[in-house]
């Protein structure tokens, strides 16, 4: 067996598909555990704590958006809206595939 | 009709996100009109291509919607990390990019960023070529390159999938350090600077970037279960791979 064919039988064996889910999930597991975490920052996202702090530090000041819909709970109504549009949109676009295998389906069955 | 209602209801918990794109005005104009220069080639090949495939399939413009949608979601979507006590958020587009192609998904990433830009202060206008490059063209470059270099090597669908999802979003943070390093660096050598950012980004990005593979490996195989036929149409896989799994 050469090298080649040796990495691929590694890469096509179940076994090796579970190891790489079970790694990967304890370490998402452990970050997202709040036991273990700081309790420094009450969760600024990283464009304050990277973008905006490196800009910061070399004069660069982010500006107001175009449309401003950071003022008060104007910014919560436009994430629940983007939430039910994208959310109903991806429901429903799911249902149309699911209704094409249906289809599919039925007229096959017609045809039989 | 219960699918829609059920998902709306769960998104009705979002919340508005602070994360990692570009904020309006952080990059200097010079900066800003090069990324746009090199992000908008991308997006017109991904108009071309969406043209073309929507002649070529029918289930192209569903599974192109529900990707859009997806990918809207998921890159406003803030997730907290309590390693490093902040939040940020996945891509999406290394799964959009396995499913449609790079260039499909880089137009997809910029209508999204887009929208964000306009309505959610979430990224900005100038920055938006900035953004999609990173977010849009690496990251499905590199998550479709990543898929596509697995498969080859005889990978399964599942670890395929998963480390287009990581290298999908490793990529973009690090394309967005490269373009916020070189943008603000004025007099300052470019790489330690870079390397500061890249390291202020790693404890956010890193069990990140392995929940997005998680999530990428996840869709791709509810796909093959649901609509295996989608996944032969896209070349995502062959068919004797379907019919050699019943």
């Amino acid at each position: 067996m050469d090298k080649k064919s040796g990495a691929r039988n590694i890469l096509k064996t179940s076994a090796c598909s579970h190891w790489i889910f079970i790694v990967a999930l304890s370490l998402v597991s452990f970050s997202f555990c709040p036991a273990i975490a700081p309790r420094a920052e009450p969760w600024p996202g990283v464009d304050e704590t990277v973008v905006e702090k490196f800009a910061r530090e070399h004069s660069r000041e982010s500006r107001e958006p175009l449309i401003n819909t950071d003022q008060g709970d104007l910014l919560l109504f436009a994430f629940l809206l983007a939430g039910t549009a994208g959310g109903f949109a991806a429901g429903y676009y799911w249902r149309m595939l699911l209704e094409g295998k249906t289809k599919a389906k039925v007229s096959s069955r017609l045809r039989k | 009709m219960k699918i829609p209602f059920l998902m709306t209801a769960v998104l009705l918990i979002a919340a508005p996100a602070h994360a990692m794109h570009i904020s309006e005005g952080i990059l200097p104009l010079p900066w800003a009109v090069a990324w746009y220069a090199v992000a908008l080639p991308f997006v017109a090949l991904g108009i071309r291509q969406v043209n073309r495939m929507s002649r070529q399939d029918l289930s192209f413009k569903p599974l192109a919607g529900l990707m859009a949608a997806v990918v809207f979601i998921i890159s406003c979507m803030p997730v907290p990390v309590p390693t490093a006590g902040t939040c940020s958020h996945p891509c999406g587009t290394g799964m959009a990019a396995i499913l449609l192609g790079p260039f499909v998904s880089s137009l997809i990433a910029a209508v999204a960023l887009l929208f964000q830009a306009l309505f959610l202060s979430h990224g900005g206008l100038s920055t938006w070529g900035a953004n999609v490059f990173s977010m849009g063209v690496i990251g499905s470059v590199a998550g479709y390159f990543a898929f596509k270099g697995l498969r080859a090597m005889g990978a399964s669908l599942a670890v395929s999938a998963f480390f287009a999802g990581v290298q999908a979003d490793w990529a973009t943070y690090m394309v967005t350090s490269v373009e916020l390093a070189s943008g603000i660096r004025g007099n300052e050598p470019f790489l330690p600077l870079l390397e500061k950012i890249l390291l202020a980004f790693v404890p956010t990005q890193l069990p990140l970037g392995l929940l997005e593979g998680a999530m990428t490996a996840g869709m791709v195989l509810l796909l093959y279960r649901k609509r295996p036929d989608i996944l032969v149409a896209m070349r995502v896989i062959k068919a004797g791979e379907v019919k050699a799994n019943g």
